[in-house]
């Protein structure tokens, strides 16, 4: 299916195997017999493309480009000398600060680099309750992906029914822990509040939570909605021309420059912290990891779609888990202020991909360094070999791919 | 190579252990294993053949992150932190390499043509606390402006005390 594609673009794959372009090359592709000196265009740092703060110098030979160069770094603002003087309280709602489309993740893998220090487990009950959160915030964090990607298609259908079904998600937000972004939910030991007592004006019944009724119904729905949405991607010739086939990198490649999460994913790379290095209650769950092998751009997009599916599924086994657990089972523990000396260290599974925090305590209530791995600085920094031979007006799809988050990737 | 996914299995560890510590006697030192995790204290010389060979031997082929550490004026060192993972031989594993570096010498072999994802990770080590990569294809500064004078991370920088 790639192979066809790719034969669009003369010589597209002695160049991604590191041939250069030649004046002889460029003008068999674009027809004219022009002088084709090549010439760097910088695309950002505020470009549609874009989607935040950063900037893409590309260097491009006519129509096809040859090098890219990303500039990251407006958004530093030294998140991890500032938490150095703050206690691990203060520390919980600077962590969803870290990327505003998902934050509940770097906040969950904080408090759990903290229990882990601290050598506690978290209730039965919070664990469920957790991996729920994420996997809002992995539902909401793809579709503003989704969104964003009809938008660079130049398809606002894609975008507004994407952003729809998204606000479903976030009025669970809203009513899990009343934000709708930065959600300060995940607590050193537990979580903020129960899930049961959500909505205590209304009529619960004893067993039962009108929240947990209504997450199974946003399920129920999005399965058939996220089709509808499916459908007018993969119907569309538009589409499909300009993901198949673009953006190609390979397996080896892609595990060599560190790319993680859905992007690797549609390398072919079958890995997923979620189910290889379990944290929480992910080993008791049954879910899917979904691996495609081409590594092309539409790849990308089919794997993220399909973590959708997989997230609804996830959410529904831990309803009826936390419904099993019931209203009286703890939800949180008293924790001390202060973590013993010592080092450790956590990954977890982001939307975007493997996030890692380091925590060096010295004993205090403050930690005393507090290393971020974010994924998406990784990513961006392969942007030479994912754009290397492909055209200017592809680069946005590519980049799209990667789903930008600035606040994460400058720290 | 064999690229197998194979299973998690209890005694990946100690396996893996014996391993580093039978091919770099003297120069390596595993301080501790748990689940998925072998943690290890090594000398700075032979940082990029240990590199290499847990590539090429044993399959960790993703560089999760490169770090610093500022031990501060009371050690007079810094620290330089490689975690590395495993998707196929080992799958899931985690191999933690700490090297320690004086004041005197922040120098250390680069790593960033053993995985290109290093490369990000060794620039922004270098730019917030001035530890040297040596061989490294291009030690600019990436998060901080260009004409930056100071290594931010280092204890001796001070910041404003919390509110």
């Amino acid at each position: 299916m790639t192979d066809e594609k790719i034969t669009q673009i003369p010589d597209a794959q002695a160049i991604a195997e590191g041939a250069e372009v030649t004046k002889e090359m460029a003008a068999a592709y674009t027809g004219s017999t022009m002088d084709t000196d090549k010439m760097w265009i910088i695309m950002g740092p505020q470009h549609p493309f874009s989607h935040g703060l950063w900037t893409l110098k590309i260097c491009a030979d006519g129509e096809i480009v040859t090098d890219a160069d990303p500039i990251v770094g407006y958004l530093h603002r030294g998140w991890e000398k500032e938490v150095e003087n703050r206690t691990y309280t203060k520390i919980i709602p600077m962590a969803d600060r870290l990327c505003y489309a998902a934050s509940m993740t770097y906040t969950h893998l904080f408090c759990m680099t903290c229990e882990k220090a601290l050598g506690i487990d978290v209730p039965e009950k919070t664990k469920y309750i957790r991996i729920v959160a994420d996997e809002i915030n992995r539902l909401q964090s793809h579709l503003m992906w989704l969104a964003s990607v009809g938008t660079d298609f130049g398809n606002y259908t894609v975008f507004l029914w994407s952003t729809r079904e998204r606000e479903y998600w976030m009025d669970m937000n809203v009513r899990l822990c009343g934000a709708r972004l930065t959600t300060n939910y995940p607590r050193i030991g537990g979580v903020r509040n129960d899930v049961f007592d959500i909505d205590c004006d209304l009529p619960n019944d004893e067993d039962h939570s009108r929240f947990l009724r209504d997450l199974v119904r946003c399920c129920d729905h999005f399965d058939k909605a996220l089709w509808e949405i499916v459908g007018l991607v993969d119907n569309n010739s538009t589409f499909m021309s300009r993901m198949l086939g673009t953006g190609i990198i390979t397996r080896e490649q892609c595990a060599n420059l560190g790319i993680t999460g859905p992007a690797a994913r549609g390398t072919g790379i079958d890995f997923d912290i979620r189910r290889d290095n379990p944290y929480d209650n992910y080993d008791q769950v049954d879910f899917d990891v979904p691996v495609i092998n081409s590594g092309d751009s539409y790849a990308r997009y089919m794997v993220r779609v399909e973590e959708m599916f997989q997230c609804t599924k996830i959410i529904r086994q831990c309803v009826q888990k936390i419904k099993a657990l019931g209203r009286s089972a703890p939800y949180r523990l008293k924790v001390p202020s202060k973590i013993p000396a010592g080092r450790t260290f956590c990954t977890l599974e982001d939307p975007r991909g493997e996030s890692m925090m380091y925590l060096h305590s010295d004993g205090t209530d403050h930690p005393y360094r507090l290393k971020v791995r974010s994924p998406i600085f990784v990513n961006v920094s392969a942007s030479k070999p994912l754009l290397e031979g492909c055209r200017i007006a592809d680069v946005p799809i590519i980049m799209a791919m990667i789903d930008m988050c600035l606040g994460e990737t400058d720290r | 190579m064999d690229l197998q996914i194979r299973e998690y299995q209890d005694s990946w560890e100690a396996e893996i252990k014996s391993k580093l510590e039978a091919k770099f006697a003297g120069k390596l030192t595993v301080t501790g294993t748990q689940t998925r995790k072998v943690l290890a204290k090594v000398d700075k010389s032979i940082i990029k053949e240990l590199c290499l060979y847990v590539r090429d031997e044993l399959s960790f082929e993703h560089c999760i992150s490169v770090m610093g550490n500022d031990l501060g004026d009371a050690e007079q060192k810094m620290e330089v932190i490689y975690h590395i993972e495993n998707y196929t031989l080992y799958k899931g594993v985690i191999l933690e390499f700490t090297v320690d570096l004086s004041y005197d010498e922040l120098h250390i072999e680069t790593v960033s043509d053993v995985w290109g994802g290093a490369n990000w990770h060794e620039r922004e080590t270098w730019e917030l606390y001035g530890i040297v990569f040596d061989n490294h294809p291009r030690l600019e500064r990436l998060l901080t402006p260009d004409n930056y004078e100071f290594f931010p991370f280092r204890k001796s920088y001070k910041l404003r005390e919390a509110q």
